[in-house]
């Protein structure tokens, strides 16, 4: 018997059945193009599940302590579905690939790697993230791959629940008190030089239209609706350069070999065991 | 008003003050000698109330810094699935604490001030928690036998006088059984991978079964509030006897794990129809519930920062909250 993770009863976002294991095995096997995308997708969630279950246990509030926890397991989740279905195409498992690829080999995006900082940075990096996983997973529910189109639908609901976490709390701590508004800003201005990286189009996405959602198209939506919200936080938009590099290809953050030294020490001990 | 005439209303009213109480208390007892239950808004005995606020509080506080062990673990869960179902686990114990914090208050002591009492090293909680999580196995021990002892002890407690705490623990209680089950889980993979997985899962058993059977209690020669406990119908059976049927109901779980459990005395006695279990080591016990175990320091100390480094986020929405409400206020007012 497995117990999906949902079987928690803290668990708060309401999703549609559907679990790694399902993908594993409908049969369908992603091509290379479709695979080398869902790592995309899959390692960003990854990432951010790994770096936000960090908070469990040390949170402002016990609160928070579920909160955060809740949107880890939602994007452990989520990277479970892609991860999943991009080994499809090369004969691999979600665990093989989380745990036995290297460095140069992940595929996610620098912002999800940051660090957690104090609650301000945190809620930053998710405010940022959630608002751009919303605009995509809005859009890649009508992607002619099927089973994404379905792990976006799923994904979704619970983004949406994640996208009004971060902007409850961006105006709890713009408004709140001036200590609050100050770390809410500098959070901003910690996370944003990396904000670009999010909506390169590149020979991945190119390969596969009206499958992949092509990054540059959720630009204005997004900056739109982000300004809305940090104006109404009653905090400044940055105004500051993109970090240069972040080519989800080449570049990433000297944190990503921290996060998986720590992620994969006991996997790679035991190779070929099963847990 | 002349002094005699005051003396006398007084008089009176004393009286009747004392001709309600003994009416409240006798309704008290009514409900316990039926087995009912007793509500907030009921009246009980001081003494009922301060045991209650103690016991639920410390279980409250044990909820919360038991999710310190088993965090240690999340980053690095051996395979996605098993870190998923590892940080559903540590959030559910985050909402067990919330629902006995709850219980808690409505005995009269707001949350923050059973927090303070943990903050300030003036609260208990389970001592097992002070014992550190250092492989993956032990995360599977912590399931198996933690949360095992926990329902244990529990199970009973859904039949607490208390309607709050009992009806905490109905909720809690069936969470506990989906962790148990995924301890047992975590050692059955491992004591059937490779003989370095076997031993990691052997080691893990043998160093939380003692502590384990310790989360009981002292004997119940040493345990002198359990009768009263067991009077108010808030505890249905002794240490002891809850140590023994979980020594029972483990044995045959440790068989089909293909595990053993470190006590050199374990042996069925079929004239008791019970296991025979060795002595445990009380000194040890006491030390660690005093602030001497391996992890003691750590663990408040964690606990410490996370409320000190989250003041700033606490002191923020509090006045996010008063803002809102004043600025609704003006518009209703307009
Ligand atoms: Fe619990
Ligand atoms: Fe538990």
């Amino acid at each position: 018997m497995s117990f999906a993770s949902n079987d928690s009863a803290t668990k708060q976002s309401a999703g549609i059945a559907i679990t790694a294991e399902e993908i594993a095995e409908q049969g369908i096997t992603a091509s290379e193009d479709v695979a080398r995308y869902a790592l995309y997708l899959g390692d960003d969630a990854l990432m951010l599940g790994q770096r936000l279950s960090h908070w469990i246990s040390r949170a402002p509030e016990l609160e928070e302590d579920i909160a955060l926890g809740n949107i880890a397991l939602d994007l452990v989740g989520h990277a479970r579905f892609f991860l999943t279905y991009a080994g499809t195409a090369w004969g691999k498992t979600e665990d093989d690939l989380a745990y036995f690829r290297d460095e140069e080999e992940f595929r996610s995006c620098r912002l999800v790697e940051q660090e957690n900082g104090d609650f301000g940075q945190t809620i930053a990096r998710q405010l940022i993230f959630s608002y751009y996983q919303h605009e995509l997973y809005s859009k890649l529910v009508e992607s002619q791959d099927e089973t994404l189109a379905a792990i976006a639908a799923k994904a979704l609901k619970e983004v949406q629940y994640h996208q009004d976490h971060a902007a409850q709390w961006l105006l709890r701590l713009g408004i709140g008190t001036e200590e609050s508004h100050r770390r809410i800003q500098e959070g901003l201005y910690y996370m944003w030089p990396y904000i670009d990286d999010l909506f390169h189009d590149d020979d991945v996405t190119a390969a596969l239209p009206g499958i992949a959602v092509q990054p540059s198209s959720l630009r204005e939506n997004f900056d739109r609706r982000i300004a809305e919200i940090i104006s109404e936080a009653t905090l400044e938009l940055p105004q500051v350069d993109q970090a240069w590099g972040g080519d989800r290809s080449g570049e990433f953050s000297e944190a990503r070999g921290h996060i998986l030294a720590e992620m994969q020490v006991l996997a790679r001990q035991f190779p070929g065991a099963t847990w | 008003m002349n002094a005699p005439q005051a003396d006398h209303l007084k008089a009176v009213s004393d009286a009747a003050l004392g001709e309600d109480e003994q009416a409240a208390q006798n309704y008290f007892d009514q409900l316990i000698s039926e087995d009912s239950r007793v509500e907030p808004r009921d009246w009980m005995p001081e003494g009922y109330r301060k045991t209650l606020t103690r016991q639920v509080s410390q279980h409250a506080h044990s909820e919360i810094i038991g999710m310190q062990p088993e965090a240690n673990w999340i980053t690095r869960a051996p395979s996605l699935k098993r870190k998923a179902i590892l940080m559903a686990k540590v959030q559910d114990e985050a909402g067990h604490g919330l629902y006995l914090y709850s219980a808690a208050e409505t005995l009269g002591t707001p949350r923050d001030v059973l927090n303070q009492q943990l903050l300030d090293g003036k609260a208990k909680y389970s001592s097992i928690f002070n014992y550190p999580a250092r492989t993956w196995a032990d995360i599977g021990a912590i399931g198996w036998l933690v949360d095992g002892a926990a329902i244990c002890n529990q199970v009973p407690l859904c039949r607490a006088s208390y309607g709050p705490y009992g009806r905490a623990m109905v909720r809690i209680c069936k969470e506990e059984s989906f962790h148990q089950r995924q301890g047992w889980e975590i050692l059955y993979e491992l004591s059937h991978g490779t003989p370095e997985q076997k031993q990691m899962a052997q080691d893990a058993v043998n160093r939380f079964y003692g502590p384990a059977l310790q989360m009981f209690g002292p004997p119940d020669e040493d345990s002198p509030n359990s009768k009263q406990s067991m009077a108010w119908n808030i505890k249905r059976f002794s240490n002891d006897e809850l140590r023994q049927r979980f020594v029972d109901m483990m044995v045959p779980q440790a068989e089909a794990l293909g595990l053993t459990l470190p006590d050199p005395d374990l042996k069925w006695n079929e004239e008791r129809g019970h296991y025979d279990y060795g002595k445990l080591d009380w000194n040890e016990f006491k030390s660690v519930i005093s602030g001497h175990g391996p992890c003691n320091v750590q663990r408040m100390q964690r606990r410490r920062a996370a409320h000190s480094e989250g003041a700033w986020v606490r002191e923020a929405a509090a006045e996010y909250a008063r803002k809102m409400e004043a600025h609704n206020a003006e518009l209703i007012g307009a």
